[in-house]
C-alpha cells in the first residue's frame, strides 16, 4: 500500500459540488439588461412601447427557429436546413389554407399539415445521420436544399397569397400589447423548456453532447432519439416558416432565408456550446432578445441597416471567443 | 503463499456454485491470439484479483465478460448456469458489471441521472422524468456504498474520487435486475487515485464483497495483493495460475506475470554512476508561483533525477508543466547554467535544452496516426532537414539509429506509432528529446502510466542511461515506490507549497511514510 489511511485524517482539498449559476449562464440575461439600458438612454425612440412590441414580433420567428435548433446543438450536431425546411412549409401552408392559387381551405389542418411535412423533413437529416453516418453539417445542408427544391416546386412560379382570416391574424391581432405570434414563440419556448428539463428526450440530447459512448455503454440505443431530435426541431422550422407566411400573408420559398444562422448565433450568444452539452432553450431565447435588441437598438441610433449583417457576424464571433473564455489555457488545440 | 498451476476448474455441483465461471475462453484478432484458452473462477463473496503484463488478456477477457466482445471459443458459466453475453445490457441481466478504467459517465449530467442512465425504471414515465423518484433512486445506490454525494450535484464538478463513487452506485444497480448477489469488475481503478482515496476505494471493495463477487484488476501488485483474497495470473493470453494472497510478495506474483524470474534490481540502482565532486546545480527555479502553487524553490544537478511527490491537487504537474512554459507563471524565476529562462513559452524550453514527457501520452504525447520517424523528429526539425528541407535520408538514418539504440519493436519507421506497444510510444517520446543531442534537462511527467513491468523496468534503465550521461531530470511518478526507487532526492509538495526535501541516495532510501507524513 501506498499508504496507511489511519495516519492520514486531513482530506486533500477538493472542489466542491457547485450547483449556483455560472458567469456562463448570468453574463447573456446581465449583457441584455446592460444593452437595453444603453439604447434605453442614447434613443428616446428605443424606449417607446410600441418599439419594444416591435422588438417583441421581431424576435418571435428567430426564437421559434432558435428553440429547435437548441436541441440539436446541446447534442453536439449542427443543423443548417432551416431556411430549406422553412421555405417548405411556408409554401405548403400558404396552399393549404384558403388562397389565391386553389380552393383548399384546411385552416388549422393546414398548419398541422405543413409543421408534419417539416417534421418529416428534420427526420430526414437525422436518418441521414444516423444511418449513412454523414456528418450533420452535411445532411441538413442538403436537407435544406431538398426543402427549398420541394418548395420551389409547390410555388410553380405563382405566389400564393393567403386569405384565411385566423393564420392572416396571428400577425395582426394583439393581445395585451403583443401580437399572437409573440405569444405562440413564447409558447414555444416554454413548451421547448419542459422537454428540455423533463423529457427523457431532451435530457439525452445533454447527454449525447456530453458523452454519447457513455449511453451506449449504459445500454441505451442512441440513434432514434438523434432521429427524434432532428425531427422536433425540423417541426419548429415548420411553425416558423406557417409564422412567416402569417407575417407576409403570402407564402414565399425564400421564408427562411439567414434564419440558420441567425438561429446558430442567437443560440451561441445566449450560452449554448456549439461542442453540445451545455446551455439550453432558455439561454437561447435570450441569446434572441440580446442579438433582436442589439440590431434594433443600432436602427435606433442611426446606424444604417446595411451595417447589420456584418455586425451579427462579428456579434457572434466576440461570443463564442466569451464563451469559451473560462476554459481558454495555453497551448490550448483549436480547430 | 500457495502457487498451484491450474488445470481446467472441474464445476462444482453443489450449492456453491462460483458466481462466476470461465472455460477456455479464446478470442483472435487479426494476427494475435487475445485470449488463448482462458480459465478463471470467481466465488461468492470473494474479491479476486486478475494481474497480468500489457497485452497478457485481461482487457480483453474482461470486455468478454461484459459482452463487449464475442469470443471465439469458450464458455462463461453464470452460477452454474452457460450464459451468452451479446451486450453490456445482456451482462447486466445475469449480474455482471463493470466499472470501466476511462471514467464512463456523462459529464453534464446529474450524479442521480448517470446512476439510473439507461435503466430509468420508476425515474421516467412516458417519456417524463420524475425528478423525486430519480433523486430517491440514486440515493437508494449511494446509500449501499454510504457514499454522502449530493444526487443533484453535476457530475464534472464532483471530484475524480468521488465520480468513481457514483459509477459503483450505477454498476450496483444490475442488483435490481437479478436476485443473487452480482459481479463487480474493477478496472484498473486506482490508477488515477492518490493514496487516501485509494484507501477509500479498498473500503468500498471490501464493503462490496458482503453483497457480491468482485474482480479487481490493478497493475500496482502490492494493492492487488492488499484488497484481494486470491489472484489469478494471465500471461500470453492464458490462465497461469492462481495465488492465495495471504503472505504473499508482489516479487512472487510478479515473476508468475514475466514467466521468468523478475529483476531483482527492479529500478536499476546498481547502474548508477556517481560523479566523484557534486557538480553545481543545473536548473535553479526560485519563488516559483502559479496559479494552483507558489514558493518553489529547489535545485536539480546534472545527472541527478529529482523527484516531486504530492496527492492530487499539491499542483506537482503543473510546476513541471510551467517549467516547460505551459502552464503560466506569476512569480518567481528558473534558471538553466544561471540564465535565466523564458517561462512564456514551449519553444524557448524546447530551444534551451529542455525536454517535456506529458503523463497524457495519447494526446499530448504523440501525434497517434503519424509515423514513429514524424513523431521522433516532432520537436527537434533541424535534426532532420538540410536548411530549410526536410532531408529523407537524413531522417532516416536518425531515426533508425534511435530504434536501435533505445530497441524500440516497430515494424518500420514508418509504422504509425499508434500502432506500437505502450512501452515502445513511450520510448519514441523520449527519443524525441534525445535525437537532437541537446537535451539538458528532462521533466518527465508519468513517464510509466499504463505501462507494464518489462516496459516500465526499460524506461528506468534508460533514464539512468542518461542521468549518468549528465542529463537532469524532474520525475513525477507514477506512485510513492517508483519516486523513492528512482529518485536521488524527493521534493515533497502538499497544497501548492513545497513541505520537505528528503535526501534519498541509493542504499539509504526513505520510506513511503517518512514521504506521506510531509504529504497531507
Amino acid at each position: 500500500m501506498t499508504s496507511p489511511a489511519e495516519d492520514v485524517d486531513v482530506v486533500a482539498a477538493r472542489p466542491r459540488p457547485r450547483r449556483g449559476v455560472s458567469l456562463r449562464d448570468a453574463g447573456p440575461p446581465i449583457a441584455l439588461v446592460v444593452v437595453f439600458l444603453v439604447f434605453s438612454v442614447l434613443s428616446p425612440e428605443f424606449r417607446t412601447l410600441g418599439n419594444v412590441q416591435n422588438i417583441m414580433d421581431t424576435a418571435s420567428v428567430l426564437a421559434v427557429v432558435t428553440c429547435g435548433i437548441t436541441f440539436v446543438l446541446l447534442m453536439g450536431s449542427i443543423d443548417l436546413s432551416a431556411p430549406g425546411i422553412m421555405g417548405a412549409a411556408a409554401i405548403a401552408v400558404a396552399l393549404l389554407v384558403a388562397n389565391n392559387r386553389n380552393d383548399h381551405d384546411l385552416g388549422l389542418a393546414g398548419v398541422l399539415v405543413a409543421v408534419l411535412l417539416a417534421a418529416a423533413l428534420g427526420c430526414l437529416s437525422g436518418l441521414a445521420l444516423v444511418l449513412l453516418k454523414v456528418p450533420s453539417f452535411m445532411t441538413t445542408l442538403g436537407v435544406s436544399a431538398v426543402g427549398l427544391g420541394v418548395a420551389t416546386l409547390m410555388f410553380n412560379g405563382v405566389q400564393p397569397n393567403i386569405s384565411d382570416d385566423l393564420l392572416a391574424s396571428l400577425a395582426v391581432d394583439r393581445l395585451l400589447g403583443f401580437s399572437y405570434l409573440t405569444w405562440l414563440a413564447a409558447a414555444c419556448v416554454l413548451v421547448g423548456y419542459l422537454i428540455q428539463r423533463y423529457s427523457r428526450l431532451g435530457r439525452y440530447a445533454y447527454a449525447i453532447g456530453g458523452a454519447e459512448e457513455v449511453l451506449s455503454l449504459s445500454g441505451v440505443k442512441v440513434a432514434p432519439y438523434k432521429v427524434a431530435i432532428f425531427t422536433l426541431a425540423g417541426a419548429f422550422y415548420g411553425l416558423a416558416g406557417v409564422m412567416v407566411t402569417s407575417q407576409l400573408s403570402a407564402g414565399l420559398v425564400q421564408a427562411g432565408k439567414g434564419y440558420d444562422f441567425a438561429a446558430i448565433t442567437a443560440a451561441v450568444v445566449g450560452g449554448t456550446l456549439l461542442t453540445g452539452g451545455r446551455g439550453g432553450v432558455l439561454h437561447s431565447a435570450v441569446g434572441v432578445l440580446l442579438v433582436t435588441v442589439l440590431t434594433n437598438g443600432l436602427v435606433q441610433i442611426g446606424v444604417s441597416p446595411y451595417w447589420q449583417g456584418g455586425v451579427q457576424g462579428l456579434i457572434v464571433v466576440v461570443a463564442v471567443a466569451a464563451a469559451v473564455l473560462p476554459q481558454r489555457r495555453r497551448n490550448q488545440v483549436v480547430k | 503463499m500457495s502457487v498451484n498451476v491450474e488445470s481446467a476448474p472441474t464445476p462444482s455441483p453443489s450449492a456453491a456454485a462460483p458466481a462466476l465461471e470461465v472455460r477456455g475462453l479464446v478470442k483472435h484478432y487479426p494476427g494475435v491470439k487475445a485470449l488463448d484458452g482462458v480459465d478463471l473462477v470467481v466465488r461468492p463473496h470473494e474479491v479476486l484479483g486478475l494481474a497480468g503484463e500489457n497485452g497478457a488478456g485481461k482487457s480483453t477477457l474482461l470486455k468478454a465478460l461484459v459482452g463487449l466482445v464475442r469470443p471465439d471459443a469458450g464458455e462463461i458459466w453464470v452460477r452454474g448456469e452457460k450464459v451468452r453475453l451479446k451486450s453490456v445490457v445482456d451482462a447486466a441481466d445475469h449480474g455482471i458489471g463493470m466499472v470501466f478504467q476511462e471514467q464512463s459517465l456523462v459529464p453534464n449530467l446529474t450524479a442521480a441521472e448517470n446512476i439510473v442512465l439507461g435503466a430509468e425504471g420508476a425515474g421516467v414515465r412516458r417519456g417524463v422524468y420524475r425528478w423525486d423518484t430519480m433523486r430517491r433512486l440514486a440515493q437508494e445506490q449511494l446509500d449501499k456504498i454510504g457514499s454522502h454525494i449530493d444526487p443533484l450535484a453535476r457530475t464534472d464538478t464532483l471530484s475524480f474520487a468521488d465520480r468513481q463513487m457514483v459509477e459503483i452506485a450505477k454498476v450496483l444497480r444490475i442488483e435490481e435486475r437479478t436476485s443473487h448477489p452480482p459481479v463487480i469488475i474493477l478496472d484498473e481503478p486506482t490508477s488515477v487515485l492518490e493514496s487516501k482515496e485509494i484507501e477509500t476505494l479498498f473500503t468500498q471493495v471490501r464493503r462490496l464483497r458482503e453483497f457480491a463477487s468482485v474482480i479487481f484488476v490493478s497493475h500496482r501488485l502490492d494493492e492487488v495483493l492488499d484488497v484481494c483474497d486470491r489472484v489469478s495470473v494471465l500471461r500470453g493470453g492464458q490462465s497461469v495460475g492462481e495465488v492465495a494472497t495471504a503472505g504473499a510478495l508482489p516479487a512472487e506474483l510478479h515473476r508468475m506475470m514475466i514467466g521468468s524470474t523478475g529483476a531483482d534490481d527492479h529500478y536499476h540502482d546498481t547502474a548508477i554512476r556517481r560523479p566523484e565532486q557534486e557538480p553545481e546545480p543545473l536548473l535553479s527555479v526560485r519563488g516559483l508561483a502559479g496559479k494552483t502553487f507558489r514558493d518553489v524553490s529547489f535545485d536539480v544537478r546534472p545527472g541527478e533525477i529529482l523527484g516531486i511527490v504530492g496527492v492530487h491537487g499539491s499542483g506537482r504537474e503543473d510546476v513541471c508543466r510551467a517549467l516547460f512554459g505551459a502552464e503560466p507563471t506569476s512569480a518567481g524565476e528558473a534558471l538553466l547554467d544561471g540564465r535565466k529562462l523564458n517561462l512564456s513559452d514551449t519553444r524557448s524550453a524546447c530551444a534551451a535544452g529542455i525536454g517535456y514527457v506529458p503523463a497524457e501520452r495519447k494526446i499530448e504525447g504523440m501525434v497517434g496516426p503519424m509515423s514513429v520517424a514524424d513523431n521522433m523528429t516532432l520537436a527537434k526539425q533541424k535534426a532532420r532537414c538540410v536548411g530549410p528541407l526536410v532531408s529523407p535520408r537524413k531522417q532516416a538514418s536518425l531515426v533508425d539509429r534511435w530504434i536501435d539504440r533505445l530497441s524500440i519493436r516497430t515494424p518500420q519507421r514508418s509504422t504509425a506509432i499508434q500502432r506500437l506497444s505502450g512501452g515502445n510510444q513511450q520510448k519514441v517520446v523520449l527519443a524525441r528529446w534525445l535525437v537532437a543531442d541537446d537535451v539538458r534537462l528532462l521533466l518527465l511527467d508519468h513517464p510509466t502510466r499504463g505501462l507494464d513491468i518489462g516496459a516500465r523496468s526499460e524506461v528506468y534503465r534508460l533514464m539512468r542511461e542518461l542521468a549518468n550521461n549528465g542529463v537532469a531530470t524532474v520525475l513525477l511518478a507514477d506512485s510513492l515506490e517508483e519516486a523513492i526507487g528512482m529518485s536521488d532526492r524527493i521534493v515533497v509538495m502538499s497544497d501548492g507549497r513545497m513541505t520537505a526535501e528528503v535526501g534519498c541516495p541509493s542504499g539509504n532510501k526513505p520510506t513511503p511514510l517518512d514521504l506521506v507524513k510531509e504529504m497531507v
